[in-house]
């Protein structure tokens, strides 16, 4: 039995901020678990940009944003503890762990669970049709391009228009597969506007809401999908479908608190969400057990999960030491513009409000913006927009294929494809340090310097 | 030469090849797919009939009932996961009640054991929940884990020196003196008699043989597969009461070995016999009577879809049953030929091959192999284990303590035995049905890309040659750069 004041349940944003958090608190032991080898969870698969912009006033890939919030944690002096599964828990507080070192028995003074989701999957909203090989979840698919070096396909359908969903059209037309269409069921489609804007729109990509799959073609290997619109209450409407040939479908199509360890306790969930309820301390029914992040309620940024669990860590060694805790308000994470984007807008990615910036082409009057910080972006839009560039590089020799990079500074939008693509051909060895410059690139007259966004030693 | 071989390795043509293994004839089993129990086998309630469905004097009565019999020490000799659970038919007025009754004195001519009729409160004590009037109890009915069932006959028949082929579709049988020579897409093969255990395609494989006097009339039952809720909700099959109708057994609900509950199947006469989709009409009713059924049911416990095909000797004007056909063709000497092994075909299996050895027998000497092993083990199952058993094999093999499925408890050493198959299939579903990896909720959300990055980065394969379900279900399209 391992005794410790404060454990947390998953090394991702929230689990990393929570135990860091707890420690700073004066927690004298503070344990964070992780079943992966590697802190970070799903960060270490989002190589895109955008991380950042609250915790550290940047926008950083998720290699990086985890590497940081590790870097704190450590600092912090957690207690951390990787390739450890948990697999069920008390009321009590104690919690049964197990890694290749065998089973581990927990005692914790209060626990945070920071489990975060699972995807959502054809299986859950039964997609009619026949069960071909080609079918992913978007997250699963990102885990495969980003992290293992494995393209399912190359013309792509992707369904539902969940964030990850329109990153990962974004990143497989970069890496030179043809995403067909991104269909909503909904009327507007489900994603953050600056999403639509930078994933979709940049690379001119179809999203029609209000269509579906209505059938999945294809015995053995998908061979194409049917597409229907859908009336008011999402049924396919008859006689009006189509057939798209592809040989990948991408379901994005909403994400699960995954709280399979907390049910084990006796962890009540709301029975719609499935998320972790919580009190405004973010404690569960059960004393002592502290829940933020997605598996509590799925949240727009990895940056409000940061500080949602630095405030359940720190209630979470309060409780321990019987001191108050602070109260959490759910409105400081809900200021993400979602949908389409107003027509004719901009959206800012400066900062998380994803201000609808317009600017009227006859007198340049300037609307929709809420400080001037976006101004620049918005006049930069109308003349040459500007992106920075996330993609990965092959590694030759060294313990994973693949080493996530961002450029310093942005490229023209119109040279992406062709400078992802020039990457392409682009090998690098270990040791890799986050930081390191790994290739120098010059696209429509700007020379960027590609930068590893980890260590691959 | 071959002494026999046998075309199919679905439940049955792997119980007929480990009958025979324990004999010292030469065999062969050619199967068109990557792994055995591709087709029906695979696809079905999983549910060991106990032998009032089928009419008294019938081969399928007097084989299920045998073989329900039979089923537990079998499973228990096997190591096949297997469960005495008992089964209700729910009545919902008192025609449904007639139909019970009638139900009950056939399943006594076949001589099934323990049936009763039950009233309300008992009905409702044994399913909590249910909807109906009364029922009727069979005690005698159980479920199996249909895929290790036929894996273990498999892997005992390979162990006695049976030998099998897979992705080697017969194409063409010539009748030659003394035997046979079956063509496949890879080679040419003689043998002594020839076992025609085709299942959805045993017509067309018996006319390649010169023998036309089959159809198979392929009938589609579609089904979902709900989450690890049956320990809560149904601690048995819970069937209607069936109307006159096209032969199934109505929209049931039916516990796993697993845990989970599968609802379904319809029941659709289609033109392909490999058509396994699902269909929104189908689905949308297989729900509402499956919630007639049980009124607890939440749609949120579905967790997947999936759809069998019967091997139906009836056509649709028809309906219901027509018997099993396992005979010795005379026009055609040492052709054995099974056709129509429908429901309940899983059940019949040990006592259909002890048949098909009779008939065998008539032809080729049975002379019993010496040190013929009858027992199989699979690897441990980890997650069933006891906590001592658990630490014991962490420490006699890391990768016990690694968790690949998080949904089942898989570890990766399971995963491994599984990848490294006694009969070598290679591909996803070869992994999923002996692991159980990727079954759960998230439908491998977390274990597939662990699973192949396994095979890609210990077992050497290329992103591209990994398949769902054998060639032609390519999973990837390559490597990224």
């Amino acid at each position: 039995m391992e005794r410790c004041d404060v454990l947390v349940l998953g090394a991702g944003p929230g689990g990393l901020a929570a135990a860091a958090a707890a420690k700073k608190a004066g927690a004298e032991r503070a344990v964070l678990i992780d079943r992966d080898v590697r802190a970070g969870g799903i960060l270490n698969q989002c190589i895109h940009d955008g991380f950042g912009l609250i915790r550290y006033g940047a926008s950083i890939s998720g290699p990086e944003y985890a590497a940081k919030a590790l870097a704190e944690a450590e600092a912090a002096g957690v207690t951390l503890r990787l390739g450890l599964q948990a697999v069920s828990m008390t009321a009590q507080r104690t919690l049964l762990a197990q890694g290749k070192d065998g089973l581990v028995e927990f005692q914790a003074g209060s626990i945070v669970l920071a489990t975060g989701c699972r995807e959502r999957t054809r299986g859950a909203i039964s997609v009619p049709g026949s069960r071909p090989a080609g079918i992913f979840t978007a997250g699963v698919l990102q885990n495969f391009v980003n992290v293992r070096n494995i393209l399912c396909g190359k013309r792509v359908v992707i369904l539902g228009s969940g964030d990850i969903g329109l990153i990962m059209a974004r990143r497989l037309t970069l890496e030179g597969a043809h995403v067909e269409a991104v269909l909503e069921v909904m009327k507007e489609p489900g994603g953050l506007a600056r999403n639509i804007s930078q994933c979709l729109y940049d690379f001119g990509i179809p999203l029609y809401t209000s269509h579906t799959v209505s059938n999945i073609i294809g015995k053995r290997k998908l061979e194409a999908v049917e597409v229907s619109p859908v009336d008011d209450a999402m049924r396919p409407i008859p006689g009006r479908a189509w057939t798209v040939p592809c040989d990948a479908l991408v379901l994005s199509v909403g994400l699960i608190p995954e709280n399979e360890v907390a049910l084990t306790a006796g962890v009540a969930v709301d029975e719609k969400g499935r998320g972790a309820l919580t009190d405004e301390y973010l404690m569960t029914n059960l004393p002592g057990v502290f829940a933020c992040g997605n598996c509590r309620k799925v949240m727009d940024l990895a940056d409000y999960v940061s500080n949602q669990g630095t405030l359940a860590g720190e209630n979470a060694a309060h409780f321990v030491q019987g001191e108050p805790l602070r109260t959490w308000n759910d409105r400081e994470s809900s200021g993400m513009v979602k949908g389409l984007p107003a027509p004719g807008s901009v959206t800012c990615p400066i900062c998380p409000n994803g201000c609808q910036i317009v600017i009227d082409p006859e007198t340049g009057a300037v609307s929709g913006n809420r400080c001037p910080r976006g101004l620049s972006f918005a006049e930069q839009e109308r003349i040459r927009p500007m992106r920075t560039l996330t993609t990965t590089l092959r590694v030759e020799g060294g313990p994973v294929p693949l080493v996530s990079v961002r450029s310093d500074r942005a490229i023209p939008r119109d040279d992406l494809q062709e400078a992802a693509r020039r990457l392409k051909a682009c090998c690098v060895r270990p040791p890799i340090r986050l930081g390191d410059c790994l290739a120098e690139l010059e696209a429509g007259g700007v020379t960027v310097r590609m930068l590893a966004g980890e260590d691959v030693l | 030469m071959k002494d026999v071989i046998i075309i199919g390795a679905g439940a049955v043509g792997c119980t007929i090849a480990r009958e025979l293994a324990f004999t010292r004839l030469d065999m062969l089993v050619l199967e068109k797919e990557c792994d055995v129990a591709a087709g029906t086998t695979g696809r079905n309630s999983a549910v060991v009939h106990a032998g009032f469905n089928n009419r008294p004097g019938s081969l399928m009565a007097r084989l299920c009932v045998e073989g329900s019999r039979g089923m537990e020490a079998l499973c228990r000799e096997l190591d096949v996961p297997y469960r005495k659970t008992g089964k209700a038919l729910v009545a919902f007025d008192e025609e449904d009640m007639e139909i019970l009754r009638k139900l009950k004195a056939q399943g006594e001519a076949n001589g099934t054991r323990g049936l009763r009729l039950i009233g309300k409160e008992e009905l409702e004590r044994m399913v909590p929940g249910v909807g109906g009037i009364g029922g009727f109890y069979s005690p005698e009915t159980a479920i199996l884990d249909p895929f290790k069932y036929c894996i273990a006959m498999a892997e005992n028949a390979a162990e006695n020196g049976a030998e099998f082929r897979f992705e080697e579709e017969v194409t063409g049988i010539r009748r030659e003196d003394g035997g046979f020579t079956v063509t496949t897409g890879k080679g040419e093969y003689r043998c002594r008699v020839l076992i025609n255990s085709a299942g959805l395609y045993a017509d067309k494989v018996s006319a390649m043989a010169g023998v036309n006097d089959y159809h198979i009339y392929p009938c589609r039952g579609e089904y979902f597969i709900l989450d690890e809720v049956a320990e809560e909700l149904l601690q048995m099959p819970v069937y209607p009461a069936l109307k006159a109708g096209i032969g199934g057994l109505g929209v049931h609900l039916t516990p796993t070995v697993h845990g989970n509950i599968i609802v379904g199947p319809s029941a659709e006469y289609i033109d392909e016999a490999d058509d396994y989709a699902c269909t929104p009409p189908v689905m949308d009713k297989l729900w509402q009577e499956a919630q007639a059924l049980l009124p607890t049911l939440k749609r949120r416990y579905v967790i997947g879809n999936y759809s069998g095909i019967r091997a139906k000797l009836a056509p649709e004007n028809e309906g219901g049953y027509r018997d099993f056909v396992i005979r010795e063709e005379e026009d055609c000497p040492g052709l054995i030929n099974l056709v129509g092994i429908e429901s309940p075909g899983l059940t019949a299996s040990r006592p259909i091959a002890l048949m098909v050895r009779e008939m065998v027998g008539q032809r080729l000497p049975l002379v019993k192999k010496e040190n013929a092993v009858r027992t199989h083990r699979f690897p441990p199952v980890f997650a069933k284990l006891a906590r001592e058993e658990q630490e014991r094999l962490i420490r006699e093999d890391p990768e016990y303590g690694e968790i690949v499925c998080r949904c089942r408890r898989v570890t990766k050493a399971e995963i491994r035995q599984a990848i490294e198959n006694p009969l070598g299939a290679r591909s996803l579903s070869a992994v999923k049905y002996r692991a159980w990896a990727t079954t759960g909720r998230c439908n491998g959300g977390y274990c597939l890309n662990r699973i192949v990055d396994m095979l890609v980065r210990e077992y050497g394969m290329r992103p591209e040659e990994v398949t769902l379900r054998g060639p032609g279900s390519e999973m990837f399209s390559g490597e990224v750069k």
